[in-house]
């Protein structure tokens, strides 16, 4: 087993951020050599040592499309919302190279493991936008097939996932597949018990998992200074496996990271963290307010790293797309809200003796009582109703 | 000294008279905070007691409880939030092996006064894991205290005598109550904790329940009474221990009862109260005690909750059910 470094894992966390003498960390800012930038917030191209990426610029046009229509979603879920067509949506505004570059950089046979916030990765696995929806508006838990995009349903339960992807890279290094699995989770999260352990398990076991944390700042109404005293990506260092920080408003930069993480545990290499760092430019949820707990200069000035516009300036300055460009995926998105929106509107609410399916796999002799009863109950409504219409001649 | 207000306000001043009245009580959880808890039940305390003392912690359920244990080895007095009923499980360890036992493992020699609150129940349309009702996980153990409030005065005194017992106390708070308003004596001396309370007097037929569902015994007492059927209500309170001598002497009195809550039927609370009272009044019952409860089935998307979760409809049914005996 090796959790040595490699030149595509970057060095452990030696020598990457600082720490005060208490051990405090010190403020990350965009640019300082602990952050893998390739795309610094003013559209500036720059090169990092260990990290190279060379796209062509079709697949530059392609992430900037995905971040665009991603956003686009994302906003019209917020409508919708709004508009008492979902009951609860959790916005991603803000962590959209975060979500587009790391979902880019894993392969078909790749697996995904999601918390409830990664629309954007869903989109670059291809599932359907709309599949997204339907826990949100209370007709399932989620419901559809991971198995057909290699993408696990949405984990609400705060780092629970993480565990589950290190028993699924388990299971591919068992089979001798040179697949990867990846792992996402955010700065809450890395307080969970479940996560430490899932970093303990992926050591031991050199399990092919990368360990993706976007660290947005917020953990609802907590700062990230609530839950660790170092950078988060300075703990992998503890557990024996490489480390990285990347500029998560950089969707260059991060999926030149991703890239090499997934490889490095491809190639037996076992685990590593990569914690992208962003910021999540709205409210945890819609039922959230976050002008309770933080600051307006803040949202501010992350807004001026937006991960969108800095591409769009890059791509500007170098030439790489045109106004008919744009205009395509302005029109695309509107055809993307548009079917999202009639999509939600047109989503049945599931039958009531739903309730009783899928309870087990096995079938129960509890359940179909249960069912039986339930339904009789229901009928016995129906029958009063035919009764007493029967009565009144109408 | 009489005042009108919510279940989440009644929490809220009783969570700052027992930070005032005690310097040892702590509060404890995740955006308790500054944010005042999601539900806003801590809502002020922290701009006035400091962060010593309200306490955001880090979002890790198993560290939340499992120091609180240590603080309340050290003498404070710990009232954890757990934002949701299904967060609790990764704490479900701390509360069972240790927080449970620790009192017996030292023969005595120690005590740890915790109380977890914990918003439980469904009702308002939320995402999986925000609607559960594990209080029978809870009550199953020995060592551990477990009450629910259905009201606002409940909810203020029961708080407070929760973070007086000496005993770790799991304290459910009925989510979708929050917003009930009700008349609370914040001067009136408090019964016992765990004491039963009829809260609506009939003959026909006993009604228990706690939490979430006194509200709709209620109405359905209400309704009842319009069809000339007087059932009586009993408000459990406490679920652990539970007062059977308020239910007993309801049901000697009215020969057939009814349990009511939202969790699961099977292994619920009703179970073990239609046992006991079948054991204690076997001469007095007219009719086998019947239950209403959740199905055994994961809690459903937010557009079946209302057919899932028991209303007065199959509680006037299984009153039909228990009189036609």
């Amino acid at each position: 087993m090796s959790v040595k470094s490699t030149a595509a894992g970057g060095p452990p966390a030696k020598g990457r951020g600082r720490t005060s003498p208490r051990g405090h960390a010190a403020k990350p800012r965009t640019g300082e050599p602990g952050l893998v930038q390739l795309l610094t917030p003013e559209g500036e191209r720059v090169e990092h040592a260990d990290y190279a990426i060379d796209l062509t610029p079709e697949e530059l046009r392609g992430l900037y499309r995905d971040m665009v229509l991603t956003r686009r979603f994302d906003a019209e879920a917020i409508t919708l919302q709004r508009q008492g067509e979902l009951g609860l949506w959790a916005s991603l505004l803000g962590q959209e190279a975060a979500q587009i570059g790391s979902g880019r950089a894993t392969r078909p046979d790749d697996y995904v493991f999601p918390t409830y916030r990664e629309h954007g990765v869903a989109w670059t696995r291809d599932v359907d936008p709309l599949n997204l929806l339907g826990m949100f508006r209370g007709v399932n838990h989620g419901g559809w097939d991971p198995n057909e995009n290699n993408f696990q349903l949405y984990t609400i339960v705060i780092g629970s996932q993480t565990l589950h992807a290190t028993g699924y890279a388990m299971g591919v290094a068992k089979d001798g597949a040179d697949a990867a699995v990846i792992a996402y989770f955010g700065d809450g999260a890395s307080s969970q018990g479940d996560v430490a352990e899932a970093f303990t398990f992926a050591a031991v076991y050199n399990a092919p998992v990368v360990f993706f944390c976007q660290n947005n700042q917020w953990a609802i109404s907590e700062p990230t200074e609530k839950q660790s005293r170092v950078p988060i990506y300075q703990r992998a260092a503890g557990y024996g496996f490489p480390g990285v920080r990347v500029d998560g408003n950089d969707v260059l930069a991060v999926l030149a990271v991703t890239r090499a993480a997934l490889e490095h545990a491809r190639s037996g290499q076992g685990p590593m963290l990569v914690e992208a760092f962003t910021y999540r430019m709205g409210a945890h949820t819609t039922t959230d307010d976050p002008t309770r707990y933080r600051r307006d200069e803040e949202r501010e000035e992350w807004a001026s790293k937006d991960p969108i516009a800095r591409l769009k300036t890059y791509l500007e300055r170098e030439g790489f797309a045109d106004e008919d460009f744009y205009a395509g995926i302005d029109a695309e998105s509107d055809a993307l809200a548009k079917r999202v929106r009639e999509g939600v509107r047109n989503m049945p609410n599931p039958g009531t003796m739903a309730i009783f399916e899928n309870v087990y796999a096995d079938g129960s002799a509890l359940v179909d009582e249960e069912r039986a009863q339930f339904a009789a109950y229901q009928a016995s409504f129906e029958d009063a109703a035919a009764g007493s219409s029967a009565g009144t001649g109408h | 000294m009489t005042q009108t207000m919510a279940v989440a306000k009644a929490l809220n001043e009783s969570l700052r008279k027992a930070l005032e009245n005690d310097p040892k009580v702590l509060i404890m959880g995740e955006d308790v905070g500054k944010l005042g808890g999601v539900f806003r039940i801590t809502d002020g305390l922290h701009k006035d007691f400091g962060e010593g003392r309200v306490i955001d912690t880090p979002l890790a359920e198993s560290g939340i409880v499992g120091t609180a244990i240590g603080l309340a080895l050290r003498g404070y007095r710990p009232v954890v939030e757990i934002q949701f009923d299904g967060f609790v499980f990764p704490a479900y360890d701390q509360i069972v092996t240790q927080l449970a036992k620790m009192h017996a493992r030292a023969l005595g020699k120690i005590k740890l006064p915790v109380v977890i609150r914990i918003p439980y129940g469904g009702g308002i349309g939320a995402v999986e894991h925000h609607s559960e009702s594990p209080e029978a996980l809870f009550a199953h153990i020995p060592g551990l205290k477990v009450v629910s409030p259905s009201n606002p005065s409940d909810a203020y005194w029961m708080l407070q005598q929760a973070i007086e017992c000496d005993d770790p106390v799991i304290f459910f708070e009925p989510k979708r109550r929050y917003w009930d308003k009700g008349e609370v004596d914040v001067s009136a001396l408090p019964g016992d904790l765990h004491r039963a309370v009829v809260a609506q007097q009939g003959t026909d037929i006993t009604l228990a329940a706690y939490g979430p569902m006194v509200k709709v015994c209620l109405e359905a007492a209400a309704a009842a009474a319009n069809e000339g059927r007087s059932l009586e209500v009993v408000d459990l309170r406490s679920l652990s221990p539970i007062d059977f001598d308020t239910i007993q002497a309801s049901v000697e009195r009215t020969g057939r009862l009814v349990v009511v809550h939202e969790a699961p039927v099977f292994y619920g609370a009703g179970a073990e109260i239609a046992a006991r009272i079948t054991e204690r009044c076997f001469y007095h019952l007219e009719a086998p005690v019947l239950r209403v409860g959740g199905f055994h089935a994961p809690y459903p998307p937010a557009r079946l909750e209302e057919e899932y979760l028991p209303g007065l409809d199959r509680v006037l049914d299984a009153v039909d059910r228990a009189l036609a005996f």
